[in-house]
């Protein structure tokens, strides 16, 4: 048995991770979360906004990153969409500037809709290669990054952006973000030169370590990967529930995968716990051999 | 159930305090008075500071609201008029269908209803004046952003009741906002950039008038030689990757830099190194110091361009041809300079499951665990950034390397100075509470 | 002057963007040294896809192992370049019903949208899904307690990763005078305080490594792009 564990071939460690993932899956698990005082602080910086106030919404992510980061996205759009937030959508990763409109498609305008009027009430940017350029340059000059919306209006003749010459005219930023250039971008090139915006973000596990730093200071808030959407969902529900009274079923999609998390991260544990039995054991073993000799 | 009667005497006070009560509630907060607008100093020209005085009776908030520059006003008006237009051409159209028109003679009397519509609404009056902000009741300024340099603004300071009404609105003089030679509100930033530049430079100078440096020892980078070599005796190619991201990234620079030394040894050790790139700039750069570093080992003619290929953009199709690549081919050594993301992993399991030695070395902490897990060897942040000077013992470079020390010194020196001044000032002393307050305040804002 | 004229431009653009940073009056000229770098690298592409086909063409023709991958990225290629160039069937945009190809490239109902949603969204998600598997292995064989400051690292792990998930509930009962115990607020602390303040001194050595390696390139000590280093 030692042996065999000793050189176990990776194959094994994949099927109990895809076995501990998929049964979850097909049998989810239903848990509550508690809302982290992180989840709390980015609901309450939107929450706290006046109606009507600017935002601007950056998708900064993919689709290898939406299964982690696209529950977080809509549902802070959803919340905008509750405050009646003027909503400027752009992106930093190509995709984003699909996966925005869609979410924009199946979440702001069905729950929010007769609030929202395309170029009156909300406008979609789209993306602009340059990457952290990108932000450099619409921080102090939109138009010349962004000549027009994804429609090919010139933005002058929008009039949701009437008095917006560049990004420092935006109440909040809310950047969901998967990598480079994402929120730490955001953070050097706009926040720290323009702290009067305020910015919240949603990212994924591996990043939220590196923006720790950044909290309060220049992050007022943060959701740190999919345990961070199911707590933010279950104040977003709790305050703002779908016409029917419940929660709204796009927004329980977090918390519907915490279930596959769990099972994962006790296999995770479990490996890492039989990995140094065997580490142990084999030392003892050859610890042994060589008193013996 | 017992009935509460009041005496008619007591109901005329109680009606009398609620009327006055309920006055009190809807009287309008006074107006301010010396509302200033005037040019924020040290900005690049797109602000106004507007000041002004009040008692702060009943005061909740203040609202800020300015006059439009020239530029929207015009907007303003052009968007007026083509809303005008546009509805009054929908209402004409509609008018003609419904009297039995032809479609032409509809569209051609529509058009002429939103000429006549557009024509009109240029006359009309329009709000002079746009919302900007608001701020808080105990504050008696604010900076008005955004704002055009070429043209002049008027400001507004309205009271807010803490019914939520607002009272009599007090406006500025007309200013201009004036743009200066300097930010002001970066000055301290400029002062530590600068001061790190100084002592880099300082240092530059003393190694380049022979003061020895030395340098730690860091495994990786001494492990880079042996891994060639392995490579060579193992008749199997070395694979450096210098992250995925663009030659404006710093981290690619350093990338790219490294690989000139690992390209001269692997000249040297006749070993073929192959380098996929994920940016079409980032496979010229590594072409050219490839081919350079070939040249300097006098094996010019070993070089091969072919073998350092532009792959895609896109983050994991780049990732399942690296992987893919490793498989097939089974390198001896991998080597990952530069930024990478989630597709650290990816990369060096592969590596490990097909025997290479891993070097990596990046300045993306959120990836350092993943490296430090999969490979041999790991340059964390400042010893990747490093890694071009200790590989070259050019004393210009070890130069540059002791100002970077010297940098962290002084901020080493800096967060000291902020935690000693921060718990004596939550122990009770003023003075080193100004002084961690100016250095949270003041230096670390700008 | 074939190494000068080089130096020089990187010398002084990189000048200009840190006056820019300081001087009001100098702000455009690094707006549009960052146009420029965006244009030099949107042209670069043909270099990039010149070289993609040159050397996929020459393992096909010479059937080296793996020609058949090759392959498979040429088609895929030429594919998504087509459907994206010639717009096919992309709706016309709402302003100009009457011009077929005024539409977004990408838009939902075109081909290049099918595309996205249907082969491209999928296979991205897959590769980062296999995250999830090569995390599990590397734990494996990587986290042993070989000594004290492994064994601070495994329990970490353990607290963390528990604490990330439904099971730190099970602490919950724990009285509030001892909140502190509670294991999401052992997750808490040691995000906010352990790992932040380690974070935060790999990131200073890191900001302060940037600047050191700018210079150098700024100064010509470091010239990756002339392919002198």
């Amino acid at each position: 048995m030692l042996a065999f564990l000793e050189k176990l071939d990776r194959r094994w460690v994949f099927l109990l991770m895809g076995l501990a993932v998929a049964i979850p899956i097909l049998f989810p698990l239903p848990f509550e979360y508690k809302p982290s005082a992180l989840a709390r602080s980015v609901f309450d910086e939107i929450d706290r906004l006046p109606d009507g106030s600017r935002v601007l919404f950056s998708f900064d992510y993919d689709p290898a990153t939406s299964g982690e980061l696209s529950p977080m996205a809509r549902a802070m759009l959803y919340h905008c969409g509750k405050k009646k937030h003027k909503l400027y959508v752009m992106a930093l990763f190509g995709p984003g500037k699909t996966l925005g409109s869609e979410a924009i498609q199946e979440i702001l305008l069905k729950y929010a809709g007769d609030d929202y009027t395309y170029g009156e009430d909300y406008v979609e940017l789209g993306y602009q290669t340059g990457n952290e350029g990108v932000i450099k340059v619409a921080v102090t000059d939109l138009p010349q990054m962004f000549p027009t919306d994804v429609r090919g209006t010139p933005l002058s003749k929008i009039p949701v952006l009437e008095g917006v010459e560049n990004f420092q005219a935006m109440d909040l930023l809310v950047a969901v973000s998967a990598g480079d250039p994402g929120s730490k971008q955001w953070i050097q090139y706009f926040i720290s030169a323009y702290p009067k915006t305020r910015m919240v973000t949603g990212t994924t596990g591996v990043q939220s370590v590196s923006l720790y730093p950044y909290i309060p200071n220049q992050l007022a808030g943060m959701l740190g990967a999919i345990k961070g959407a199911a707590e933010y969902e279950t104040i977003v529900n709790a305050k703002y529930p779908g016409p029917d009274g419940k929660p709204v079923p796009e927004l329980t999609e977090a918390q519907r995968r915490m279930g596959p998390q769990l099972t994962a991260h006790l296999l995770m544990v479990s490996l890492i716990v039989v990995g140094n039995v065997v580490y142990l054991m084999g030392r003892r073993k050859a610890h042994q051999s060589g008193g013996g000799r | 159930m017992r009935e509460i009667r009041i005496p008619p005497s007591q109901a005329i006070v109680a009606g009398a305090l609620a009327f006055a009560l309920a006055a009190l509630a809807v009287a309008a907060p006074p107006p301010p008075t010396n509302v200033v607008a005037e040019d924020n100093p040290w900005d690049d020209g797109s602000a106004l500071r507007v000041t002004w005085t009040s008692d702060g009776t009943d005061v909740a908030a203040w609202r800020i609201r300015r006059t439009l520059g020239e530029e929207e006003r015009r907007q303003q008006r052009e968007r007026h008029q083509i809303e005008a237009a546009a509805q009054a051409y929908a209402t004409a159209l509609a008018a003609a269908k419904a009297a039995g028109q032809a479609p032409e003679d509809a569209t051609q009397a529509a058009t002429a209803a939103a000429q006549a519509a557009a024509t009109k609404a240029g006359g009309d009056t329009l709000d002079p004046f746009m919302f900007v902000g608001i701020a808080g009741a105990s504050d008696r300024s604010f900076v008005v952003e955004g704002l055009d340099g070429e043209s002049s603004y008027v400001v507004s300071v309205e009271p807010r009741g803490a019914d939520g009404g607002y009272g009599e609105a007090a406006i500025s003089a007309e200013a201009q906002p004036a743009q200066q030679l300097f930010r002001g509100d970066r000055l301290w930033f400029g002062i530590m950039l600068f001061g790190v530049i100084a002592m880099i430079l300082g240092c530059v100078v003393a190694a380049r008038n022979g003061v020895k440096m030395r340098i730690r020892r860091i495994a990786g980078l001494d492990a880079i030689d042996e891994a060639v070599g392995r490579a060579t005796e193992m008749g199997r190619p070395v694979l450096f990757i210098p992250g995925i991201q663009d030659m404006d990234n710093v981290q690619t620079v350093a990338g790219v830099t490294i690989l000139g030394r690992v390209a001269k040894t692997a000249a040297e050790y006749d070993a073929t190194i192959e380098v996929p790139t994920a940016r079409s700039l980032v496979m010229t750069a590594c072409q050219d110091v490839v081919q350079s570093a070939y040249y300097e080992a006098g094996r010019a003619d070993a070089y091969n361009p072919d073998t350092i290929r532009y792959i895609t953009d896109e983050q994991f199709g780049f990732a399942a041809y690296a992987a893919g690549r490793m498989v097939r081919e089974k390198p001896a050594t991998c080597i990952y300079m530069g930024q990478f993301y989630a597709e650290s992993l990816l990369l060096s399991e592969n590596g490990n499951a097909v025997g290479a030695i891993q070097i990596a070395g990046t300045g993306e902490t959120s990836q350092l665990p993943f490296f430090v897990a999969a490979c041999d060897y790991t340059l964390i942040g400042e010893e990747f950034f490093a890694a071009s000077a200790y590989l070259s013992r050019e004393p210009l470079q070890m130069g540059s390397l002791m100002g970077q020390d010297m940098g962290k010194a002084m901020v080493m020196l800096l967060v000291v100075i902020g935690v000693i001044c921060t718990t004596a000032g939550a122990l009770g002393s003023g003075q080193a509470q100004a002084i961690a307050d100016f250095l949270a305040n003041n230096v670390l804002k700008s | 002057m074939k190494s000068t004229v080089p130096t020089l431009i990187a010398t002084i653009v990189g000048v200009v963007l840190i006056v820019a940073f300081f001087v009001p009056a100098t702000q455009s000229w690094s707006e549009t040294a960052v146009d420029w770098f965006n244009i030099l690298a949107g042209v670069a592409f043909i270099l990039g896809g010149g070289n993609l086909i040159k050397v996929q063409l020459e393992t096909i023709s010479s059937r080296r192992p793996g020609w058949g991958y090759a392959l498979v990225i040429l088609v895929s290629f030429a594919i998504m370049l087509t459907v994206g160039l010639l717009k096919i069937g992309v709706p016309p945009a709402e302003q100009y019903p009457n011009h077929p190809w005024s539409g977004e490239y990408d838009a939902p109902a075109s081909a290049f949208g099918w595309i996205f949603e249907n082969v491209y969204n999928p296979l991205t998600s897959t590769m980062f899904a296999l995250l999830a598997f090569y995390v599990a292995s590397a734990a494996f064989r990587a986290f042993r307690a070989k000594n004290i400051e492994a064994m601070l690292l495994l329990g970490t792990a353990f607290i963390v990763l528990l604490g990330n998930t439904a099971i730190a509930r099970l602490t919950d009962g724990i009285p509030d005078s001892l909140s502190f115990l509670r294991l999401d607020q052992v997750v808490a602390n040691t995000m906010s305080y352990i790992t932040t303040g380690a974070f935060r001194a790999i990131t200073i050595g890191i900001a302060i490594g940037v600047a050191a390696t700018a210079l150098r390139v700024l100064l010509g000590i470091d010239r990756p792009y002339l392919g002198r280093t």
